[in-house]
């Protein structure tokens, strides 16, 4: 499982510091506040407007754009499913169905006890070795309810 | 002795128990005291095979998979250190019908050797392409490339050399080499495996561009989809540098080049390209018109290459072999070789590198085997979420941009879905949809608005609604989209949308196309 720091002003700023040296740091800043929070905080956006001389909106607009960027923090595990053709061809509808009904809460929603997020994701390039999905970063391939059944259980855990 | 065993640290390769097989492998080795050198290289591409381990014995390499963490203590009793037989036992991986029907130019050091090594890399032909360049100069790289006939990967087929040397020719205190890592096209993963595989090719690639053009600095832009590549990536980034292959003065040459890896934030749009350098340069990935073109005014402004991983990566053998020897390979204006990746509802789903010529069905039939559940194959979607579903009776159809072009589909990045005959297409054809909706920039209306309108119309279709009145206006819709859209997002959603259509009316609830054809 993850572990995200509390909010702090001093730490994100160290943290939006550690890029201010790169061309466009934007997009590795705003990764690197997610990393350390697990979200983007609403409070960081005038802080980086102000370090990269941009307007709010500007940053406010980049963070919206990218599916990445949580605006809240997730469950504490993140269970994400390959929703992408090759996975569906595979019997990816199923198993997205079957996650659904286990854990009682449709995709891109957290279960109730706030410990899984359940996602979809598009094409995690284990194409040949579908259908796929990624827990908390550790990748899964040949999936079937079995495995998936597995990963719900340690998500839930 | 000891004795060293392969076990790729492919993504694909960890996703089907790796990993979990070299700490096997460890534990059992140390109990047993039989000592074994454990070296994570990346995959040979026959995937169905991962995890596929391999021994270094006296005549050999000798794979073994699909391997299993529990099969380990069984693989050690039958003696595989010594390359016994065992019911996984596969023998020389390149006498495997799959790798030796393949001609393997960008992908022949791949699983071969350690991607981490620099060494390893050098001892299997690296950096010759880099030390011939450095003889040729500018102008005579890429007048190599320009003989080899190498298109853009990415799948519009521009030719490399022509947006080299408008690079070249182009003023700028600054040039950029990007490389177009965001792969994002579901059925496509040769990138992936490149950069997990044999990074340092990448590098090699770049860094010739980077000489070809005059730019110094590199990025490769790639998927927070693809960890296991961005760290191989930085790992092998950072070994090229402390070989002095990547910074000032490459090999003790004039010549200074330096690269950074970056990261995507899920946005599919991201792999057109300008969308692709508005987000590298920190803005949303919004699709710029052109002109003006990237050679001219590309990353900050400035004059910048930007290719695929697979054209960059086929510059080392070009430059190494000579641009007469690629452009043996091929067919038509499709000249060298294509890694094609074979996916989805497939038998023996892998990496192909092959010459451009071959057919649809040799891929999927003979190679791919077939589907994974035994049933007919229905079609195979080629190119990624914009490419067409070519049905069976095309399957004649030889791999080459005009030939696929001509029938109204498109070769893409060389990603083939394989769907069996319990596939509805008219889902598939809403998912092309939704999906264009969903990752619509938002910056033309035929793309934003019309994704939105094409999946209402799916909905009203596929629930049975004044079906030949909305299937008149989807297919105007399409029309509009093709024209109309600014980037290949909205103006080739309506591939996947109308080749189901054509090809597969019934499942949309209209006559089907035998009736249809007999009445024309």
């Amino acid at each position: 499982m993850p572990h995200y720091e509390p909010w702090s002003d001093e730490r994100a700023r160290a943290v939006i510091d550690e890029f201010a040296h790169l061309e466009g740091p934007l997009m590795p800043m705003l990764h690197a506040v997610q990393e350390t929070f697990g979200h983007v905080p609403d409070a960081v956006v005038p802080m980086l407007a102000e370090k990269l001389n941009v307007s709010r909106a500007e940053v406010h607009g980049v963070v919206t754009f990218y599916h990445d960027f949580r605006h809240e923090p997730a469950g504490r595990h993140v269970l994400k499913l390959c929703r992408a053709e090759a996975c569906q061809a595979a019997g990816g509808d199923a198993l997205a169905e079957h996650a659904e009904h286990k854990l009682g809460c449709k995709l891109g929603e957290t279960t109730a006890d706030g410990r899984v997020t359940v996602e979809p994701i598009y094409c995690l390039g284990l194409c040949a070795t579908a259908p796929s999905a990624m827990l908390d970063g550790k990748i899964v391939a040949r999936l079937n309810e079995r495995r998936l059944d597995a990963l719900i259980a340690e998500a839930q855990s | 002795m000891t004795i060293r065993i392969y076990v790729p640290k492919d993504a694909c390769a960890i996703a089907c128990g790796a990993d979990e097989v070299a700490e096997a492998i460890a534990a059992v080795s140390l109990a047993r005291n039989e000592p074994v050198e454990i070296v994570r290289n990346g995959s040979r591409g026959m995937l169905w095979l991962e995890p596929m381990i391999e021994v270094v014995t006296d005549e050999g390499r000798i794979a073994y998979g699909p391997v299993e963490a529990g099969d380990v203590e069984g693989l050690f009793a039958a003696g595989f250190l010594t390359g016994a037989d065992h019911a996984l036992r596969i023998g020389k991986p390149e006498e495997h019908p799959f790798l030796a029907k393949q001609t393997r130019l960008t992908f022949a050091r791949c699983g071969i050797i350690d991607p981490a090594s620099y060494e390893d890399y050098r001892a299997h032909g690296g950096y010759r392409g880099l030390e011939r360049a450095l003889t040729l100069g500018p102008a005579g790289i890429i007048e190599e490339v320009k003989t080899s006939g190498l298109r853009g990967r990415g799948g519009a087929g521009f030719p490399t050399a022509i947006k080299w040397k408008t690079v070249a020719d182009a003023k700028g205190d600054q040039k950029y080499i990007v490389c177009n890592a965001d792969e994002g096209d579901s059925g496509t993963f040769a990138d992936r495996m490149i950069m997990e595989g044999d990074p340092f090719e990448l590098i090699e690639g770049m860094t010739i561009a980077g000489i070809a053009v005059g730019a110094t600095k590199g990025y490769v832009y790639t998927r927070s989809e693809y960890p296991h590549a961005i760290w191989a990536m930085e790992k092998a980034v950072e070994v090229a540098r402390a070989n002095g292959m990547l910074g000032a003065n490459i090999a003790g040459s004039p010549y200074s080049f330096d690269m950074e890896v970056r990261m995507g934030a899920g946005a599919y749009v991201c792999g057109e390209e300008t969308a692709l350098l508005d987000s590298l340069e920190g803005k949303r990935g919004t699709v710029r018109a052109k002109p003006p073109l990237p050679a001219h005014k590309g990353l900050f402004q400035k004059p910048t290459v930007i290719n695929n991983v697979l054209s960059l990566t086929a510059v080392p053998h070009i430059l190494a072999d000579g641009g007469q020897f690629y452009a043996d390979f091929g067919m038509g204006r499709s000249r060298g070789t294509m890694p094609i990746q074979i996916a989805g509802n497939v038998k023996f789903g892998g990496l192909f590198e092959t010459a451009f010529g071959i057919t649809l069905g040799e891929l999927v039939n003979d190679i791919g085997g077939g589907t994974a559940t035994g049933k007919p194959v229905k079609a195979a979607q080629v190119g990624g979420p914009l490419g067409a579903y070519v049905p069976t009776w095309q399957f004649d159809l030889p791999f080459d941009y005009e030939s696929f072009a001509a029938k109204d589909a498109l070769i893409g990045h060389g990603g083939i879905v394989v769907f069996d005959e319990s596939s509805d297409l008219a889902k598939m054809a809403r998912f092309a949809m939704e999906f264009c909706s969903v990752e619509s920039c938002g910056k033309c209306t035929p793309c934003r608005i019309g994704s939105t309108r094409g999946v209402e119309l799916m909905d009203k279709i596929i629930a049975g609604e004044r079906v030949t009145a909305n299937l008149a206006t989807l297919t105007d819709l399409c029309q509009t989209m093709k024209l109309g859209s600014l980037c290949a997002l909205g103006g080739f959603t309506p591939y996947p949308v109308l080749s189901a259509l054509n090809h597969f009316p019934e499942d949309f609830g209209a006559p089907p196309r035998v009736v249809l054809e007999a009445a024309e």
